[in-house]
């Protein structure tokens, strides 16, 4: 009994220095595809990481087998989202491509899979609705979050809840068009993915989501991130 | 953009590509309203509304402001205190992390 037919499903993890993480973002995402009994393929897009990130790949190409996790290695000056995405799916095979940042902000739990049946193109994590919510925040970041995110439904009015949370689902030819007509650099740029598929008419289902603050290593949020993303905010409000 | 020769193609106009930016949205919807208003509001003494609606009409900008301003903080500090917390999860994260780290030693991952 095929439980989800020919589809496949390839994750897109752009990392640097996720030596400590990876492993179990892996694991993770491998045990919840066998339970949901879909087929997947990893595809790691590491930056040149100096710690070993690489070498970390490499070991769990290994275990899982080469037609599990895919190691693709890029060294660029300009490391961007986009380009370690533009790069990732050149060599996915899958028609579905997940997209989740590889430190373990993102709790793994895909009901994604079963969300699809909506039949969306693309299915986005919130952590705004329903049972989302995040672990570990400071009632500054809620409040610095839960503003930006006002300011950003007021002035752009996405019909998605969370804009800036980077765990999604996309069917591969919706994010192939997708990053055809976005420009934007960073986490701007993946609020410019959700606007354009509403222009584009692209159906957007919404799952909510954990979001465990770093297990290891540090989140940023100073006033420089905040400055660009009202850079990047104001920058959509005026091009899309 | 490039130039084009000849005329506009209708079928373009109704495109989702051409449709106005959010940016442009709101100031043909600042511009209609503000037009509206100052027409009620600052028309000539020959063609005034009665001085009850005027008096309220003038300073209704402000007010929508300061009740736009209510609003978003009212909204902010209710889905600030709504905020979940997920503690649920977190406990399950550091579960399947150990569980994790056993099994892939197991299998011969040098952390």
């Amino acid at each position: 009994m095929a439980a989800g037919g020919a589809d496949k499903f390839s994750v897109l993890l752009p990392t640097y220095n996720e030596r400590e993480n990876l492993p179990l973002v892996v694991w993770l995402l491998a045990r919840t595809f066998r339970e949901s009994g879909n087929n997947f393929e990893i595809i790691i897009i590491d930056d040149g990481s100096p710690d070993g990130t690489q070498e970390i790949a490499e070991q769990l190409e290994k275990i899982y087998g080469s037609d599990k996790i895919v190691m693709k290695k890029i060294i660029s000056v300009l490391f961007s989202s986009g380009t370690a995405y533009i790069h990732g799916m050149k060599h996915a095979t899958g028609n579905f491509i997940v997209i989740m940042d590889a430190d373990l902000s993102h709790h793994v739990s895909l009901h994604f899979i079963k969300q699809k049946e909506g039949n969306f193109d693309i299915v986005s994590g919130t952590r705004y609705k329903g049972n989302g919510g995040v672990y570990g925040w400071d009632l500054k970041r809620k409040l610095i979050s839960r503003g930006a995110n006002f300011i950003t439904q007021v002035l752009l009015r996405p019909g998605a809840s969370d804009l800036t949370g980077s765990f999604r689902l996309y069917r591969k030819e919706v994010l192939q068009k997708l990053m055809e007509k976005c420009v934007s650099k960073g986490y701007v740029f993946q609020m410019e993915m959700i606007v354009r598929a509403r222009q584009l008419g692209y159906t957007i289902g919404e799952v909510p989501i954990s979001f465990v603050d770093r297990v290891y290593g540090e989140s940023k949020l100073g006033g420089n991130e905040i400055v660009s993303f009202l850079k990047g905010l104001l920058t959509l409000f005026a091009t899309t | 953009g490039a130039g084009r020769s000849g005329p506009v193609r209708f079928s373009r106009l109704l495109s989702p590509q051409a449709a106005m930016t959010k940016l442009g949205q709101w100031l043909c919807g600042l511009a209609l309203l503000g037009s509206a208003w100052a027409t009620l509001a600052l028309a000539p003494p020959g063609l005034q509304l009665p001085a009850p609606y005027r008096q309220a009409l003038l300073p209704l900008p402000v007010y929508l402001l300061v009740a736009f301003g209510c609003y978003s903080l009212a909204t902010v500090g209710y889905r600030l205190a709504t905020f979940n917390d997920c503690e649920e999860a977190a406990a399950e994260l550091q579960e399947d992390i150990s569980a994790a780290r056993a099994d892939l030693r197991r299998r011969g991952l040098r952390f």
